[in-house]
């Protein structure tokens, strides 16, 4: 149905991907796998036809027996939503804000299938209806949690009846739930005879999608094969690397001893104003020790985490330090590692600020640094010119630098790869049981929890109230 | 509905009070600041100054209680005011509400005019030059709205005045009458307003092109057509209303100084009148009123900016 | 905001300076004299003894346009000045403090954003005539605000950002915040609102000049001489284009140097 050969999409004359070769048959499944910045989006933006127009792409691709190349954009454009349809990745952002949800569904029934009105909010209803989105119809993307919004634009999408679906990043951003319910979609429409091509960075969902599979390092193809095999027996590398990262398959090394109790939180209630988030939380922590709060994203595992920090004044309870725990004896590795320095100073000047402050020897700082496998040139660089996983282990380092008997991480790694979030909780758990200190680890990730920590605790059985239904 | 527009209405109410408040104040100290007996200046205002005496100020004198501390007097004076009794002119002896109300009608025509005709303006702009950034018109209107921007609306009223109406003889000079006499001074505020609003729209439109609903909404199979239609427009029109909020103190701005420049009867020119002759009761009763149609017209644009985008009203958060 | 391309900042920034030194040197560095009369030489056109001609009181247009610029730029300088001044310190400690006093400033902010700016103006204008210092005190009051909610506003959300968390996390006090996180984050900001706040106050000035509720003849303010020139457009149409060329550069140059056609947003 679909074949690609010797595709190359470059930028002047730097190549970004390529050359890629791969065929489709109908109602088959393709899997496009690998880390960001590997050229998977650009994959999809060739098939679509709508490559931003600074890129310039070669090589053929032919859908049906016509060279798209060769095709006007206007009859490319005649392909979508009906014969090539695409999921784009986070579709909270992709859906119309102020458009409620039933009629972003319906407009593709009308105005694309050209069905009556009235079909079209028959067809539109049970799609509704059939993805459990009822109750939905009237809401705004904003008001629908993650998951929701993802099946409104799937629903969008499929009403089209398009031969081939691209699906980018289907689960990126979601927790692990929902994106078992996603792949589940992707599987039955692809039943349904329609062709599925799925890009993804996850082991997980290639493994579950299945078909074929196209390995990309840096725009290039280190592997293909059928799904299974090439992830049962990898042959690249960098597979096996991709692979071992999936934090299900990590084996971490227990903390070897645990010492004095550093923090006793007891009969904690957490929460905004008279809003209670968490009530009766009880939680001791001991020197060096590793401990996992999980539950799923949007609970307010951030507030907890603030307020034992004492950045959020706490409703009732306590949170008792240890004898020898100082202004600075409790730190925070935050989600999103640019977020947490002055984005105006080199991170230099930052670090410079911290030694003065606490009159630290500024060798004493880079041996943390050098510890922590950070190329020092980086440091006369902005936040934002330096990439998420080093900035995160500069960000540990600071917060190692003024010897910290807890250090709480809020989801440290969802914002990175999966290699570079292996790379990370490693460097993580080495330097903190160096100097004995004791991590709180908040995830959506239970995987990662379980292999990771030497405890993990569910904070969904501290919630108070109902549990809420959006993120 | 209550739910969704009660909040709107109720902050408006507030900032209605305030104005009512600021203007009482600042009325209160030009009235402090006149030069003479202010026994005698409110028993002319009251009672022309043609039938007033000695005696008659000292009745106000007592019964105002003139000879109180200020903050007592500034009380009585709020209190009036809540009482929506102005007194009469110091210069005509008219009541000022008579006054006002003559000139209401005038001042509301041109302010509507000028934002109706701005939108005319902005809008076919804005939209041409957000979808085809970087060509031509996006340019030209680039260039042309810093232009008009920096010529301050008096100004701007001025060059148009020598040159449509002295020299071009298209339009009167100045005055009030038939349609020709509003051309002048509407256009004089439209331009000023769609020079910036006409930018607005066009980042608008620019942005919302290269959005990635706008990308979904294509690849789902709409057409360029339908995607404007159902999705852009709207996306657009909210920051654009939006602004039109944002640009109401500098049409009140305008009103009063370009009435003055094209001797439009309203109450702008009232007010400057009354400002120019020191006659408090004319300036507290013009300020208020203009100070009223002010939030009038922001309420007015609350309530459509509410309706076109529902978000953070009746919604769960 | 509406971001103009940079060369416009270029532009702006030189014919600020230009304005600012012709305002410094005013006439009497070019042995200029703004009040002179001479009735024999009136509506004079631009000539080697009057570079831009005489008004129609034969008074030289040089002198008076110089003039009128240190009475222009001094009072946007001095509003500015004391409104971002003020208006950033009432914005930091209502972000910093919260609670009441965030409350009465705010409340004080809100009775001066009630109503137009320009309606403040004139109403102050009213209760001392002609007066300079009125004209100050009314614009500079007016001013603040935007600098007093713009302030609170950022300072607000970045005193929430992690940034900052991690900042007081590893022991930093408040003026190494101030100086690290908050105001290289406000700087720009802040100047853009400098650039407007005096752009609004030249127009202001000139404006109340023109409609005669300002500045008071003979002063040689911009507004003033445009209301005294326009009835001789007919015979000498160079003179009132004069003023109206002054205030609009000026306009101009402060537009173009924040490189913005709007405010930064609030």
């Amino acid at each position: 149905m679909l074949s690609v050969t010797q595709l190359c999409v470059s930028v002047r004359n730097e190549r970004l991907l390529g050359p890629i070769d791969f065929e489709i048959e109908a109602g088959a499944a393709l899997v496009i796998m690998g880390e960001t910045g590997a050229g998977k989006s650009l994959i999809a933006q060739s098939l679509m036809g709508n490559l931003p127009s600074a890129l310039s792409s070669k090589g053929d691709i032919v859908w049906l027996g016509q060279r798209l190349h060769d095709l006007p954009k206007k009859d490319v454009e005649a392909l979508w939503g009906r014969e090539i349809a695409l999921l784009p990745q986070e579709p909270w952002l992709a859906l119309d804000p102020i458009m409620p949800a039933f009629h972003q569904v319906e407009e593709t029934h009308r105005l694309v299938m050209q069905a009556p009105k009235a079909d079209a909010f028959e067809k539109t209803k049970d799609d509704f209806i059939r993805l459990d989105l009822e109750g939905a119809e009237n809401r705004r993307p904003g008001e629908l949690s993650g998951g929701m919004n993802q099946r409104v634009a799937f629903a969008a999408t499929v009403a089209g009846n398009a031969k081939m679906l691209l699906v980018d990043e289907p689960t990126k951003g979601l927790d692990f739930e929902r994106s078992r319910s996603i792949v589940k979609l992707l599987k039955e429409f692809q039943a349904s005879g329609s062709a599925i091509v799925v890009i993804t960075h996850s082991v997980e969902t290639a493994e579950s999608i299945g078909g074929n599979i196209i390995v990309l390092k840096d725009g290039n193809c280190v592997e293909h094969g059928a799904t299974d095999e090439v992830l049962s027996a990898p042959k690249h590398e960098y597979t096996q690397r991709l692979i071992d990262s999936d934090p299900s398959l990590w084996r971490v090394a227990k903390a070897r001893e645990t010492g004095q109790p550093v923090l006793d939180v007891s009969e904690l209630t957490v929460g905004h104003g008279h809003e209670a988030l968490f009530c009766e939380f009880n939680l001791q922590i001991f020197a060096g020790e590793r401990v996992a709060l999980i539950g799923p994203s949007g609970i307010g595992k951030t507030s907890l985490l603030d307020t034992l920090v004492g950045l959020l004044p706490l409703l009732k309870g306590s949170v008792k330090k240890g004898p020898d725990i100082g202004r600075t004896g409790i730190q925070k590795i935050f989600q999103d590692p640019p977020e947490a320095f002055a984005p105006h100073s080199t991170l230099k000047t930052s670090l410079q600020d911290v030694a003065k402050l606490h009159g630290i020897d500024w060798s004493d700082i880079t041996r943390v640094l050098l510890d922590l496998n950070i190329d020092l040139e980086i440091l006369e660089r902005k936040p934002n010119s330096v990439s998420g996983g080093e900035l995160q282990r500069v960000a540990i380092a600071r917060a190692l630098s003024v010897q910290p008997a807890i250090l709480l991480a809020d989801e440290p790694t969802s914002r990175l790869d999966p290699i570079t979030q292996q790379e990370t909780m490693e460097v993580l758990r080495s330097s903190c049981e160096l100097s004995n200190t004791a991590v709180v680890l908040v995830t959506h990730d239970r995987a990662l929890a379980e292999n990771w920590s030497d405890r993990v605790i569910d904070v969904t059985n501290f919630i108070s109230g109902d549990l809420p239904t959006q993120p | 509905m209550i739910q969704r527009f009660g909040p709107l209405v109720a902050g408006r109410l507030v900032q209605a009070i305030l104005v009512a408040l600021v203007v009482a104040i600042v009325s209160f100290a030009m009235m402090q600041a006149l030069p003479g007996d202010a026994a005698y200046r409110i028993a002319a205002g009251r009672y022309g100054y043609d039938v007033m005496d000695a005696a008659a100020a000292e009745l106000v004198r007592t019964e105002l209680g003139l000879d109180r501390p200020l903050t007592l007097q500034l009380l009585d004076w709020v209190v009036a005011l809540s009482t929506f009794d102005l007194g009469n002119s110091l210069v005509s002896g008219n009541s000022v509400w008579s006054e006002v109300a003559d000139q209401l009608g005038a001042s509301l025509l041109l302010a509507i005019c000028a934002i109706v005709l701005s939108v005319l303006i902005a809008a076919p702009i804005g939209v041409v030059a957000g979808l085809n950034a970087g060509g031509w018109v996006d340019r030209l209107s680039l260039v042309v709205s810093v232009a008009t921007r920096t010529v301050p609306a008096f100004a701007l009223g001025i060059i148009l005045m020598l040159w449509l109406a002295v020299e071009a003889k298209l339009f009167p000079v100045a005055g009030y009458g038939n349609g020709r006499h509003l051309v002048l001074p509407s256009l004089t505020l439209a331009l000023g307003l769609a020079a910036v609003s006409n930018r607005v729209i066009r980042d608008a439109v620019y942005d919302a092109t290269r959005s990635p609903w706008y990308a979904f909404a294509r690849n789902k199979g709409l057409s360029n057509s339908a995607v404007f239609r159902r999705h852009v427009a709207r996306n657009v029109a909210v920051p654009a209303v939006a602004y039109v909020g944002v640009q109401l103190a500098y049409l009140i701005e305008g009103v009063v100084i370009i009435e003055s420049v094209f001797a439009w009867p309203g109450i702008g020119h009232a007010l400057v009148h009354a400002i120019f002759e020191r006659d408090v009761p004319m300036v507290q009763g013009t300020a208020l009123t203009l100070g009223l149609i002010f939030v009038a017209l922001n309420l007015l644009v609350d309530l459509l900016c509410r309706w076109l985008d529902p978000r953070g009203a009746g919604s769960l958060r | 905001m509406i971001i103009l391309p940079s060369p416009a900042r270029i532009v702006g920034y030189s014919l600020l300076v230009i304005l600012a030194v012709l305002a410094l040197a005013g006439p009497e560095a070019f042995n200029l004299d703004p009040v002179r009369q001479s009735l024999r030489n009136t509506l004079l056109p631009p000539s080697a003894t009057h570079v831009l001609g005489t008004d129609h009181l034969g008074r030289d247009m040089a002198a008076r346009l110089l003039s009128g610029a240190q009475l222009s730029l001094s009072l946007a300088l001095l509003a500015v000045v004391s409104a971002s001044v003020f208006g950033t310190t009432m914005g930091i400690i209502s972000a910093w403090r919260g609670g009441w006093i965030d409350r009465a400033i705010n409340t004080l902010s809100d009775s001066i954003l009630a109503l137009p700016g320009l309606l403040l103006v004139l109403m102050m204008a009213a209760i001392s005539p002609g007066s300079w210092w009125v004209l100050y005190v009314g614009i500079s009051l007016t001013l603040w605000v935007e600098y007093f909610r713009f302030t609170r506003q950022r300072t607000r959300i970045l005193l929430d950002h992690p940034s900052v968390q991690a900042s007081r996390l590893l022991g930093f006090g408040y003026p190494h915040i101030l100086k690290r996180h908050i105001f290289p984050e406000l700087m720009p900001g802040l100047f853009t609102l400098a650039a407007f706040g005096a752009a609004t106050s030249v127009t202001a000035m000139a404006a109340l000049g023109f409609v005669s509720v300002g500045l008071r003849p003979p002063t040689a303010e911009w507004g003033v001489m445009m209301t005294q020139l326009l009835p001789y457009w007919r015979e000498a149409p160079w003179l009132i284009l004069q003023p109206i060329a002054c205030l609009v550069v000026t306009v101009l140059a402060l537009h173009l140097s924040v490189g913005s056609l709007t405010k930064p947003n609030i």
